[in-house]
């Protein structure tokens, strides 16, 4: 087995990189793939609340990548779904504890036993993200529809084609997808939002999904649970057709317009 | 400073091979490639090549020499190949000494150097047919700068020579960054943070509004930047 690495990645912090990144993976499992997702965000740990399981973390990503563990006992199964393992990462040291040696070792290691490797990188373009990146054979560029993101994502983007392993190594670009959370068709329409095609104009990479702004993913964040697993939550369904998507299938793109809200709307409502 | 008082240039300068000054045609020849082209030759600096003429000792001849060039707007400045005796005198006679390298006419008359040499091979024009990111800089060293695809914000494109992007223009596009105020920008649409021609620049703001987001092209007339769509 050769289990291929996604990097989540966004370049601005608080876009929801972790929520997609837990989501995508237990998205994939779900889907009956053995999946891991790593947690980059070393001394900001969040990973494993978002996964709910922060009360089983023992060993972590640094402890493996310094030979201080072993890859069995830091890999953390999930309750929820056998094909789900979460590794954590650690709180109380730095990025620099991330040697790209050591990170390069861990993920061949996995990719013996898995077949996604997701990464959920940190914010900014320093160490712990060009780290995550870095060994990365396809990127989700995580962007939230507002300027800054979208310029953030650009570079992001940017970084991926010339700082990557494969680009270092002149091997097949990193394949680029572009994940748009938190999209307010409402507020798209009175214009305080980027549109869709606003932000596909300018990033010019294929769209991987739309993820609707809604509460159900504070909820779900809150609580431990992948938002995939919440089949109600219009945001977990639109995380479902972007792994389908990823995996290739064809999906119509949903939850673009605005939710009808009320009796009247409904009646006059615009068609 | 002493660094400023003297400045290095390289000029084009005719070569006259003093022999045919004593050649009778040679007047008659001067003057007619003169009506060919006056302006070119209009108070345009000749040095004398000495080569073969070891006849030239006089410091008298070499003033005859600049009074007959004289006479044809041409103005003598200096000697090369001079042997120390000529040299004594042209520097007598106010002229300066060259070094032997330029290039010896063949024909018995001048030539117009600049206009009959062959023209240097055009410098590649360098072609980005990615987007260039944010936080991208690319520099087209001599040459043109063609990009094939969006410039994002924040990133930043600078050619020596003109600069072409066909897709939108969002980022900092410099041309003419050797100085060359002839170069121009040219984009299909113009969302830039800024422009800059020769070091003339605006900046987003000072860009006018009504050309935001069209296709213009960009030049420096009378030391202003000036945006007209394409």
């Amino acid at each position: 087995m050769a289990g291929k690495v996604i990097v989540l990645t966004s370049g601005k912090g608080g876009v929801g990189k972790t929520t997609s990144a837990a989501a995508f993976a237990a998205g994939l499992a779900l889907r009956g793939h053995r999946t891991v997702v790593i947690d980059f965000d070393v001394g900001l740990r969040n990973l494993d609340l978002i996964m709910g399981c922060e009360r089983r973390v023992v060993f972590d990503f640094i402890n493996v990548i310094n030979g201080d563990a072993k890859l069995n006992q830091a890999l953390i199964k999930d309750k929820r779904n056998d094909h789900l393992f979460i590794f954590p990462t650690s709180q109380t040291r730095d990025k620099d504890a991330l040697k790209r040696d050591g990170v390069g070792r861990v993920l061949e290691e996995l990719k013996d036993s898995f077949d996604y490797i997701v990464c959920d990188s940190p914010a900014g373009i320093e160490h712990g993200a060009l780290t995550a990146m870095y060994f990365a054979d396809s990127a989700i560029i995580v962007t939230n529809p507002e300027v800054s993101s979208v310029r953030d994502s650009d570079r992001i983007i940017g970084l991926l084609a010339s700082k990557s392993r494969r680009a270092e190594f002149n091997l097949e670009p990193v394949a680029v997808h572009l994940l748009l959370a938190r999209y307010s068709p409402e507020r798209v329409r009175k214009g305080e939002m980027l549109t869709l095609e606003d932000v596909k104009e300018i990033l010019s990479i294929p769209l991987l999904g739309v993820i609707p702004e809604s509460e159900s993913v504070l909820r779900a964040s809150n609580t431990g649970t992948p938002i995939v697993f919440d089949e109600e939550s219009s945001a977990g369904r639109a995380y479902h057709d972007a792994v389908a998507r990823f995996l290739g299938e064809q999906r119509e793109m949903r939850f673009l317009q605005p939710e009808r809200r009320s009796f009247f709307r409904a009646l006059f409502g615009r068609a | 400073m002493a660094g400023n008082l003297v400045q290095g240039a390289v000029f084009t300068v005719m070569v006259v091979r003093a022999g045919m000054l004593r050649d009778p045609a040679f007047e008659h020849e001067l003057a007619e490639q003169i009506l060919r082209s006056p302006r070119f030759f209009l108070n345009a600096p000749v040095v004398l090549d000495l080569k073969q003429a070891a006849e030239f000792t006089n410091q008298s001849e070499f003033v005859e020499a600049r009074e007959i060039l004289r006479r044809h707007t041409l103005t003598l400045i200096g000697v090369q190949n001079a042997v120390p005796a000529q040299l004594e005198a042209a520097t007598g006679a106010g002229l300066a000494s060259f070094a032997p390298n330029a290039p010896q006419p063949s024909r018995s008359t001048p030539r117009e150097p600049t206009r009959s040499a062959m023209p240097a091979a055009a410098a590649k024009t360098r072609l980005v047919t990615q987007p260039v990111r944010s936080g991208t800089q690319i520099y087209a060293r001599g040459t043109d700068l063609v990009v094939t695809a969006a410039v994002g914000a924040g990133a930043e494109i600078i050619a020596d020579g003109n600069i072409h992007v066909y897709g939108a223009l969002r980022g900092r596009a410099l041309a003419g960054a050797g100085g060359d105020v002839d170069a121009r920008i040219f984009c299909s649409r113009l969302e830039a943070e800024l422009v800059s021609i020769a070091g003339h620049y605006l900046v987003s703001e000072q860009l006018p509004p009504e050309q935001q987001g069209f296709p213009v092209q960009i030049a420096l007339v009378d030391e202003r930047l000036t945006v007209t769509r394409n």
